[in-house]
């Protein structure tokens, strides 16, 4: 289901087909952690390699693989992380998954214990997600109440523990070392990698960390297949499965709809969504989060919704938190507003983001308020440049992108604000 | 088994170092230096400042050198373009905020942005006319000012506190470019080793109640010495102004105190500026002191020296250095010598994470060194000796009235001095004598290491070293005698350093095969 709307057609619902449903209880939950806990970790690994699987919180990195390189036999305790820090703007599909089908989350959470070895699962809930998080606590606890959680699972001698960590509101803790950081009570700043968290992640111990989309989609691929999931794609064969894409903006029916990975944006945006409002063209897209490069109307128009297709157009998948904005929308404006986000949330350790991001921000403002100078936007380019590839982790980068791609595509509109053709803003100090 | 060792170009020269070298200290030992602020030998590497991005062939990215390991056949650039401009836009990055206050701040002249910048960094600056962040100063500690403006968030001042001496007091406070540096509302950065926080900040960020604006960096004049304050013997730089000293700071050695120095030490310099000092040799003759000049002044020493005919005792103080005990035992050499230094205790204030480093009971920095040279004798027993000794020297040693009193016991009593001390009315002499801070010598601390420190100041009026002293009266006293030219011939002519000089013991000293052996350590 589009949710809140209708199932359109184009939809793929797999994870998101109970969205919606108040009543949970014939869902045939944990026939797949009935059937993982028979599994070898091994077999259940080979069970999501085969299934193409990627990370669904931004880097699309393959779920299998990054179980693989967690180490076997080395007397360590293990730990999966469920990154629920759904921060992102733009996206809020993990958010529904927490609402709607949180057992289908723990499901998954507990198969990829068995797959890693590990037999503490924290789920790092965003802050700010007191009723999603509530819905998964008491989830939680009906799951120990029916044994699919505890010292025994189902009868299987084995333990699994699962515990809510609630964050207290900083974007930075959804990056995956910072995300452990703060569980360890300390200040949520990414970590230096390596080490990798497969080899010292959380505590110091081999640690897996998959956002909740991945993990929920775990159930289905124990219970019909890898090869079943590897099956479902309209585009590249290595953008596999379903996605769920949140949409808001200036579409008719913003929603999080699921699609298999390879349908047309265009499709997504003028049939499942119903297209822009009413007398209104397509303008922009930032299909990923925030994080990502903004794509014109030209490269929507022709761009296939997965990794693959997404990445030909100069951006990238991303969490899937699709952000439409038709032609009333000025850019500018907009991505000031991101840039001011990141600037806000900057951890502050490394000198790049904590000056750079600030100072980005003071330009687009000095811009929107008709004082920007000509020479602003080829140093916000420099800027850019200095805060790309140069630092912990990727906040600084992720400010730079939309600034590149906008001034690169909507060039004339921060020009028109330089000319004095635009009117100026009332904004920043 | 890998090799234990890796061979890199750094700029185009071959560097051979143990595997699991951070490429900054590689560079270094190809003597290059990688500009770097959060990057400390003595601190965990966080990597947060990204000066040290260096290029690394075949790596896709600039890689921080401070946390990069070296590998076999690894080919690094510190000074390409695309290194140098990438510190070029952190160096823009740090100034946006830091205020140009340089000619008001304490750090100009040993800053750290400064250097960089001028090194590498651009002229004009892109940031226009935004204000700069603003917060208050803030009073951290007894001795300590924290200036935010002036932060570059390097964080070695919270690592120093969180991993070193194992005190969190301090931690980065709020996020992006309002974040600073800040304390634990309820404690104050007091801490016994606190004050290596001012001396790690790179900017004037953390600066000393002390130091403020006392002196221009350019002004110091730096003389390598050994500090004082206990048996710990921590290796520091006087730091002098036209004679007048300004400040203690450690100096670095592996061996015995790292990069790091306490606060009693680095506090404990005031005495080296006392201007009440004594000037020139005093005879007192019908209850009156006369000036004297040395030659005369000695002569009636060795005579004094000379005529005592019974047991002797020497009361050093307790920063009397080995050449002074060595050569006013050998003085009396034949005698029955009762020999003591001063040693007052204190409480002991370890730094947490560094073995073996602390700030000792026993304050005395050649406690050793007068145990291997035979002034052995407890102190107690030495003025309970004073009792019918023929003869007492008295060695700048800090006296109670009970033990001045004490003085009048012995039938002949010499003064060496470097500050007069009316109580003694019955010494017959008082000869000035250099302190520490004005001569050369070595200390022998608590684990047998012998180091030298050298003179940061010229003494006052004809004090001289008190083995000049004790030497010149001991040639009065026989044939074919003559008077070390140096302190480090005096050192070598003492049994216990048999041979030693000064320069063999290098800057970071020698650990004595004598004391040693007499040690379990």
């Amino acid at each position: 289901m589009g949710y809140p709307h209708p199932i359109h057609p184009k939809e793929t619902p797999l994870l998101s087909q109970h969205f919606g449903e108040l009543d949970g209880s014939r869902r045939g939950g944990y026939r797949a952690l009935g059937q993982a806990v028979g599994m070898t970790p091994e077999a259940i690994v080979d069970e999501v390699k085969a299934s193409g699987l990627r990370g669904r919180g931004g880097a699309g990195f393959p779920t299998g693989m990054k179980w693989g390189f967690m180490p076997k036999d080395d007397g360590k305790p293990h730990y999966l992380c469920c990154n629920a820090d759904e921060s992102e703007p733009g996206t809020f599909k993990d958010r529904e998954i927490m609402r709607w089908t949180p057992h289908a989350l723990i499901e998954g959470c507990a198969i990829a214990c068995l797959g890693i070895r590990a037999e503490t699962c924290y789920i790092f809930v965003r802050g700010e997600y007191t009723e999603p998080g509530r819905i998964l606590e008491r989830a939680i606890a009906e799951a120990y109440a029916a044994g699919a959680l505890g010292d025994n699972v189902f009868g299987s001698g084995k333990r699994i523990e699962m515990v809510v960590h609630w964050g207290a509101g900083a974007y930075i803790c959804g990056e995956e070392t910072a995300l452990m950081n703060a569980i360890e009570g300390k200040r949520g700043n990414p970590r230096i990698k390596p080490p990798f968290p497969a080899v010292s992640g959380l505590f110091g111990m081999p640690t897996t960390i998959n956002n909740v989309e991945t993990l929920a989609a775990v159930p289905p691929i124990i219970t019909r297949g890898g090869a079943w999931y590897a099956g479902l794609t309209l585009g590249s064969p290595k953008s596999t499965g379903t996605k769920l894409i949140s949409v808001c903006g200036h579409v008719q029916r913003p929603g999080t709809y699921e699609i298999t990975l390879g349908l047309p944006m265009r499709e997504l945006i003028f049939e499942c969504c119903g297209g822009m409002r009413e007398g209104r063209t397509l303008k922009a897209v930032i299909p990923g989060g925030s994080s990502v490069p903004i794509m014109n109307a030209a490269e929507v128009e022709e761009c296939v919704t997965d990794y693959e297709g997404i990445a030909a157009k100069g951006s990238l998948l991303g969490s899937g938190g699709m952000i439409v904005m038709d032609d009333s929308t000025d850019m500018v404006l907009q991505i000031c507003r991101l840039a001011r986000f990141y600037a806000h949330e900057s951890c502050a350790q490394c000198t790049n983001c904590r000056e750079g991001t600030a100072w980005t921000t003071r330009i687009l403002e000095r811009i929107l308020r008709g004082e920007g100078k000509r020479a602003d936007l080829d140093l916000l380019l420099d800027l850019a440049e200095n805060m790309t590839g140069k630092t912990i982790c990727v906040l600084s980068d992720s400010c730079a992108a939309p600034v590149v791609s906008g001034i690169a595509k909507f060039r004339d509109e921060f020009e028109a604000y330089l000319s004095g053709a635009r009117a100026p803003l009332a904004v920043g100090a | 088994m890998a090799d234990a060792q890796v061979t890199l170009t750094v700029d185009g020269m071959d560097v051979t170092v143990p595997r699991g070298t951070m490429l900054i200290d590689a560079a270094r030992q190809a003597g290059v230096v990688v500009p770097h602020y959060c990057y400390h030998p003595g601190l965990p590497s966080p990597a947060v400042c990204r000066m040290c991005l260096v290029q690394v062939e075949k790596m896709p990215k600039l890689v921080p050198a401070c946390v990069t390991a070296a590998a076999d056949g690894q080919v690094v650039h510190v000074h390409s373009p695309e290194a140098k401009q990438a510190r070029k836009g952190v160096l823009e990055f740090l100034l946006i905020n830091h205020p140009l206050d340089c000619p008001i701040c304490d750090q100009a002249g040993e800053c750290e942005l400064q250097d960089f910048v001028f090194q590498e960094g651009q002229a004009g600056t892109r940031y226009g006319d935004y204000p700069k962040r603003f917060n208050p100063v803030e009073d951290f500690g007894p001795d300590i000012l924290y200036v935010p403006n002036r932060c570059i968030l390097c964080t070695r001042c919270v690592r120093f506190m969180e991993d070193v001496a194992e005190a969190p007091v301090l931690n980065v406070s709020e996020r992006g470019d309002r974040a600073y540096i800040g304390i634990d509302p309820d404690h104050r950065l007091d801490h016994p080793w606190s004050g290596n926080v001012v001396d790690l900040c790179p900017v004037g960020s953390l600066v000393s109640k002390d130091f403020l604006h006392k002196a221009r960096a350019w002004d110091l004049d730096k003389t390598a010495s050994v500090c004082p304050g206990c048996t710990q013997g921590c290796n520091v730089t006087i730091e002098a102004r036209d004679e007048v000293v300004v400040r203690l700071r450690p100096r670095t050695n592996p061996e015995v105190n790292r990069w790091f120095m306490c606060d009693a030490g680095r506090a404990d310099y005031r005495w080296m500026n006392r201007g009440d000092r004594c000037e020139a040799p005093l005879a007192i003759g019908d209850g009156r002191p006369v000036a004297h000049d040395w030659d005369d002044a000695l002569t009636t020493f060795a005579s004094l020296v000379g005529e005592s005919d019974g047991p002797a005792v020497v009361l050093f103080g307790r920063r009397a250095s080995s050449e002074t005990i060595g050569w006013m035992l050998r003085l009396l050499d034949g005698r029955r010598t009762t020999a003591a230094i001063q040693v007052p205790e204190g409480p002991e204030a370890a730094l947490a994470a560094v073995p073996n480093l602390a700030l000792r009971r026993e304050r005395s920095p050649n406690l050793h060194g007068a145990r291997l040279l035979g002034a052995d004798a407890d102190w107690d027993a030495a003025i309970a000796a004073l009792g019918g000794a023929a003869l007492a020297l008295v060695v700048d040693a800090d006296l109670s009235d009970a033990e001045a009193a004490a003085m009048s016991g012995a039938a002949r009593v010499v003064h060496l001095a470097t500050v007069a001390d009316p109580r003694l009315t019955t010494a017959a002499l008082v000869l000035p004598v250099t302190t520490m801070a004005e001569e050369q010598g070595v200390y022998v601390n608590r684990d047998g290491r012998a180091q030298r420190y050298l003179p940061a100041r010229t003494p006052p009026g004809m004090a001289r070293p008190g083995w000049w002293v004790a030497a010149s009266a001991w040639q009065r006293l026989g044939a074919d005698r003559t008077v070390p030219a140096t302190a480090s011939e005096a050192l070598g002519a003492l049994p216990a350093f048999a041979g030693l000089d000064h320069d063999a013991l290098g800057w970071h000293g020698r650990v004595l095969a004598t004391a040693a052996a007499g040690r379990t350590r």
